[in-house]
């Protein structure tokens, strides 16, 4: 049994010449659910670009399972949801759910549980480009529930829904990582009273790691009674 | 590639434009008005409606499919769902195969309409057999879908997808025999009419309403068209990357 789900290691990457990742290494471990938390701009998206294995990059590795990112043998075991929703706007819920099934080889019964999983019962047959924002993100995030990923990539999941949804989505994020055949999720979140419901935190800023720990830790480590207080720390200490 | 992903995206393409009725009317329904249209401005010559007609059956489901296919692709590309489908166990085959099986069979049915009414009521001769006039018409959907498929990666909007069906096709259009024959052209133009897929489009529907049966000639205006289809689709394949910047 690996330890860490995924395995960072001097991860540079360059976009239009400006170097967006400077050598970063971090470490996701197995069944965690790690928070990738920084303010907007700061690599967190082209950081999970990288794991998914969508990015170029210019140098260093990551490895995910044990595994080379971006290889065949991961595309049915990484989940990943980009911040725009990334369904077919103009078919049903269902219909969306149904032809990445069919893509992915998932069992015919997957669209049904992976609806209910995000709290869409009722809207199966409502075509996307008729739901709310909040909506749509949810049908992102079942699509990537289909099958059975061991890891799931998340990039803002939960930007604009109402705080009961919210707090049921990270209800199932914690179950998906609990379970038996544990899920490790990779979360990232720009608002930082999110920190707490994560088991791991990754706090980046300006294509750099500050700081790769448990909240508690974190929190001890710096004296600070909040995330963003940790988070303010250690910008401080840095400089 | 597999035959179950291949399928699954064809009946996904499918669905996407059932939900769109007025774009698959236009589809059908453009190319009939605009025949009946020719027909009757050249009421007064009917050998220019014999000599255009049948090579309009052969141009509209090459610009029909490279409209749809360039806007359809381009959409996938800038909504993420391509970038989601190729981290997803999917072969660029599968989905290359699952829009030429859907937008085939639309080509082929527009085909079917258009043809009965060119030939049926509209009386245009066709000597030869009216299979080939299907296929030559299915032939070129797929070469307009797989340009279409190759410029999507050139734009960055709808409007700049869109701009790209004059810059593509209308000198394809200009060249291809339509408004001159090939051979009273100048040099140039007759070298550079020689190298436009839409030109063995034109020939071919020419040779299909002119001769008895299917000549040498048509074979190797099909298999050019054919090729050329390949060609861009390879092209476009290259287009579709699985790392991006």
């Amino acid at each position: 049994m690996m330890n860490f789900a995924v395995d960072i290691h001097d991860l540079r990457v360059v976009r239009g010449g400006q170097t967006v990742l400077h050598d970063v290494s971090a470490q996701v471990p197995t069944g965690s659910v790690t928070g990738l938390l920084g303010p907007s701009g700061c690599g967190k998206t082209t950081l999970m670009r990288s794991v998914v294995g969508v990015q170029k990059v210019a140098s260093g590795h990551v490895r995910v399972l044990d595994t080379a990112a971006g290889s065949a043998a991961l595309r049915n075991r990484i989940g990943y949801v980009t911040q725009a929703p990334s369904v077919y706007a103009d078919l049903s819920v269902m219909e969306n759910m149904r032809y990445f099934a069919a893509v992915l080889g998932a069992p015919s019964e997957d669209p049904e549980r992976v609806v209910a999983a995000v709290g869409l019962e009722g809207k199966e047959s409502a075509r996307v480009d008729r739901l709310s924002g909040g909506q749509r993100a949810r049908v992102s995030l079942a699509a990537a529930l289909l099958g059975a990923p061991k890891v799931l990539v998340l990039d803002e999941p939960t930007v604009g829904l109402d705080p009961v949804l919210r707090a049921e989505l990270w209800a199932l994020f914690h179950r998906l990582a609990e379970a038996d055949d544990p899920v490790t999720l990779l979360i990232s979140s720009h608002v930082m009273d999110e920190a707490s419901r994560c088991t791991r935190l990754l706090l980046m800023r300006d294509g750099r790691i500050l700081a790769s720990d448990t909240p508690g830790a974190l929190l001890e480590r710096t004296g600070a009674d909040d995330i963003e207080g940790a988070f303010l720390a250690l910008v401080g200490a840095a400089a | 590639m597999s035959l179950r992903r291949t399928a699954a995206t064809a009946r996904r393409v499918l669905q996407q434009l059932r939900h769109d009725p007025r774009t698959i009317a236009l589809m059908l329904v453009v190319p009939c008005v605009l025949i009946s249209l020719l027909k009757w401005v050249f009421d007064s010559s009917p050998m220019v409606f014999q000599s255009v007609g049948a090579a309009l059956l052969g141009i509209f489901p090459f610009i029909v499919m490279f409209l749809v296919t360039s806007v359809g692709m381009l959409r996938e590309r800038t909504t993420g769902t391509l970038e989601r489908l190729l981290t997803m166990p999917l072969a660029k085959a599968d989905l290359l195969g699952g829009y030429a099986l859907a937008f085939g069979t639309v080509a082929l049915v527009q085909a079917a309409l258009a043809s009965t009414l060119t030939i049926g009521l509209l009386g245009l001769k066709v000597a030869g057999p009216v299979w080939a006039v299907f296929l030559v018409a299915l032939l070129n959907a797929l070469l307009g879908m797989a340009l279409g498929l190759f410029t999507s990666a050139f734009a960055r909007t709808e409007f700049q997808a869109v701009q790209f069906l004059p810059a593509f096709v209308l000198p394809q259009f200009l060249l291809c025999g339509l408004f001159t024959p090939r051979d009273h052209m100048q040099p140039v133009l007759r070298w550079i009419s020689d190298v436009m897929p839409l030109s063995y489009a034109v020939d071919a529907m020419d040779k299909i309403t002119s001769h008895g049966t299917v000549t040498g000639g048509l074979v190797a205006d099909m298999a050019i068209i054919a090729g050329a289809g390949v060609l861009a689709l390879a092209l476009g394949a290259a287009t579709l990357r699985r790392r991006t910047d």
